[in-house]
């Protein structure tokens, strides 16, 4: 087989049974920023036999090297965290209620009235609300505040958990007809592209992959991920807001700002909150997309971040790009993605790790 | 020997059956309550009726139990991208929908789920605060052409969140009112399927309670009760609720006490629950009940009515939570009353 055989192959991953059940898995497993012991333990379990080198840092983020066997390989960092946003139980009040904290972003109109799964052990709980019968209609115009919410676990719930669990919501992963319905697809999404992307990695690179912690909090796990692994690229995979609904007002047209819109392909990102993405990196990525055939857009720039704004400021700087699934509903009980957007971003990401030519960040002489 | 009443009670949460389309709902009960009954029909408007015969002389008295069982949910009123616009059937706080798990019974059931757009694409009221019903918007995850092809205005919406336990004894989940007071006349007649009886015992799994409580005016026209005894959830105590209106979960039921209630019928069934030692609290309730029991109070020449209440916390959210104790000690105070009931216990009620 020809070396191009090889990688028009490679370039063209399928998200199949497998692929989904691998995610499933991700997303149904509970990994609150700082607590992260769940998922690292399925990406040890599936990247282990795919590199040679696999070692958890000193914040417990997983780097794990798959070296390639040709010449003036390029160094490439791929991050992809592995932290999802949730609770941590911060007061016993007896009776099974217990009150919590927010760790990372969550608009508290989005807790009320949701299943939730506490600790380790995933016991079940519920975060209630007053009785409408009981409400005045001035305070159903008030939003619900999370000093005034409790997470319930039933009447003799208490002994099973203690303050400082971790929390997230209960949603297990469902596909649903061209789509996929799930908690933590921020970033579980990323953490399944990259093990894949170990899978059938080139040999003209060495793939450097970090499944990162504590992105959700302040991109912190990726900034000693990029110190330790000396990338000369950086790729954070993440997945990012699909707004792409109807506005409120039916005369009112357009909604012109979706950041990014579903069934458009991976999103690729020029600028956001934390980054500006490396200019060599988006035309290697769009030519690669446009000679390819796999559809793309690019990301609104807009506020937000991703592990990029923690790598391209490592040691003497580090030129980086985000690619991101776009999903709707990012940071509530459930997100929503299509399955051709995903595949789509994993095609391109594989194709364009094929066609890097590290050559791409020698200054033009033009 | 006695049925088990958590997979009964997880087999009628995971049903749909909004007020008015009751049918997957009563299809349950009825298969429920078929091997405990000698007589079972459905109303013109769709409740179930029961009857289990008592052993007394002819004419027999009838006691009826009435516990609706219909839910509340939401209705299709608009589409729009492949986005659906909805309204409520029943009272639903609005603050408790972003984020839900729902089934649109279109052409074929369709998971859903109820989402707030995002801040700019709602007026600025909406944004930062609480966004009425009207701006928030159910997503199918199906392309916008099939759910043109599969869902119209009108269809219903279930929620869809699966019941939970919750430690030991206690279930969390949607529909919770009412359902499990028909678990507790279920738990009630199997009961009685054991004891003597002399009264004729009518179960009415009513239909439309949220909606106006149609089901309670109608039925006990066709069953014409000697009295009733209405089953419905009430407002247990928890972080947000903690007023008179409240009962602690789990250490019993409440009976309500107001103009609804036929005060020597209340002094009746207390006097059971103190012999038997079923804990209870005297419910306070001023004016009206809100329940089965305010409909039926005034059907035709009037009808004197109990009303049992299962503390609930939660209602009318998707997580609803009782203790199961509670639901038994419905069932079984029922029962109790009952089969201790002389034939012309209505003879012995005074007014004084």
């Amino acid at each position: 087989m020809s070396p191009n055989m090889k990688m028009t192959n490679n370039a063209r991953p399928r998200i199949g049974k497998k692929q989904i059940a691998l995610l499933a898995e991700l997303c149904n497993a509970l990994a609150v920023s700082g607590d992260e012991q769940e998922v690292r333990e399925i990406v040890l379990r599936e990247v282990k036999p795919l590199c040679q080198q696999v070692e958890v840092d000193a914040m417990g983020n997983v780097l794990a090297t798959r070296i390639g066997s040709g010449q003036n390989k390029a160094r490439v960092m791929i991050a992809a965290h592995m932290d999802e946003v949730g609770f941590m139980l911060t007061q016993n009040d007896g009776d099974g209620l217990y009150g919590f904290s927010i760790v990372g972003g969550i608009d508290e109109r989005q807790l009320v009235g949701k299943a939730v799964i506490v600790g380790r052990e995933h016991i079940p709980g519920v975060i209630g609300a007053k009785a409408i019968h009981l409400t005045t209609p001035e305070e159903r115009k008030t939003a619900l505040k999370l000093e005034q919410l409790r997470i319930d676990l039933g009447p003799d719930g208490s002994g099973k958990v203690r303050v400082g669990d971790r929390a997230g919501f209960a949603t297990q992963l469902t596909e649903i007809g061209p789509s996929i319905r799930a908690k933590a697809l921020d970033n579980r999404l990323g953490v399944a592209n990259l093990i894949e992307l170990l899978r059938g990695a080139p040999e003209n690179i060495d793939l450097l992959a970090a499944f990162t912690v504590q992105e959700e909090v302040g991109l912190r796990g990726a900034r000693v991920a990029a110190y330790h692994l000396a990338p000369q690229i950086g790729i954070a995979v993440d997945s990012t807001p699909a707004n792409d609904l109807p506005a409120y007002d039916d005369d009112d047209g357009e909604n012109t700002r979706y950041n990014t819109r579903l069934d458009c392909g991976p999103a690729i990102y020029l600028m956001d909150g934390a980054t500006i993405a490396d200019r060599r990196l988006a035309e290697w990525l769009m030519k690669t997309a446009e000679e390819e055939g796999i559809p793309y857009q690019i990301r609104q720039p807009n506020p937000g971040g991703t592990d990029a704004g923690a790598i391209h400021k490592t040691r003497s700087g580090v030129p980086s790009i985000s690619v991101s699934v776009p999903q709707r509903y990012c940071h509530t009980a459930a997100g929503l993605i299509r399955k051709a957007d995903w595949e789509n971003t994993l095609r391109l990401l594989s194709a364009a790790l094929w066609r890097l030519d590290s050559k791409i960040l020698t200054p033009s002489e033009a | 020997m006695a049925i088990d009443l958590l997979p009964h009670l997880k087999q009628m949460l995971s049903a749909p059956g909004l007020s008015g389309y009751e049918d997957p709902i009563r299809d349950i009960v009825r298969a429920a309550w078929q091997p405990l009954c000698d007589e079972i029909s459905v109303s013109r408007v769709g409740s179930l009726h029961a009857l289990k015969r008592g052993d007394g002389p002819e004419p027999r008295p009838r006691v009826m139990l009435s516990a609706h069982m219909d839910a509340i949910g939401l209705m299709v009123t608009g589409i729009k991208e492949g986005f659906l616009r909805f309204t409520q059937i029943g009272g639903i706080d609005p603050r408790i929908l972003p984020g839900q798990m729902v089934t649109v019974h279109g052409r074929k059931d369709l998971p859903g789920m109820v989402v707030l757009p995002p801040t700019h694409l709602l007026p600025p009221e909406a944004g930062s605060g609480v966004a009425a019903l009207q701006y928030l918007l159910i997503d199918t995850g199906l392309l916008a052409e099939e759910v043109d092809k599969l869902v119209r205005v009108g269809d219903v919406v279930s929620f869809a969140q699966e019941p939970i336990e919750l430690g030991e004894s206690a279930l969390a989940g949607h529909t919770l009112d009412n359902r499990v007071s028909v678990a507790a006349v279920t738990h009630c007649l199997d009961i009685l399927s054991r004891r003597k009886h002399a009264w004729d015992v009518w179960a009415v799994a009513s239909s439309q309670e949220e909606t106006g409580v149609t089901g309670a005016f109608t039925s006990p026209v066709d069953i014409q009760p000697d009295f009733a005894i209405a089953i419905d959830v009430t407002f247990a105590k928890s972080t947000s609720s903690g007023d008179w209106r409240t009962f602690p979960m789990g250490e019993g039921v409440t009976l309500a006490w107001g103009p609804n209630i036929h005060p020597a019928l209340y002094a009746a069934i207390i006097r059971t629950a103190d012999e038997l030692d079923i804990p209870y609290s005297r419910e306070a309730a001023p004016s009206m009940t809100g329940t089965d029991a305010y409909a039926i109070q005034v059907v035709q020449s009037g009808i004197p009515c109990l009303l049992i209440g299962i503390p609930l916390r939660y209602m009318h959210t998707p997580v609803e939570t009782v203790s199961l104790k509670d639901v038994r000690r419905a069932g079984r105070l029922m029962a109790e009353f009952i089969s201790a009931l002389p034939q012309d216990f209505m003879q012995t009620l005074e007014w004084k």
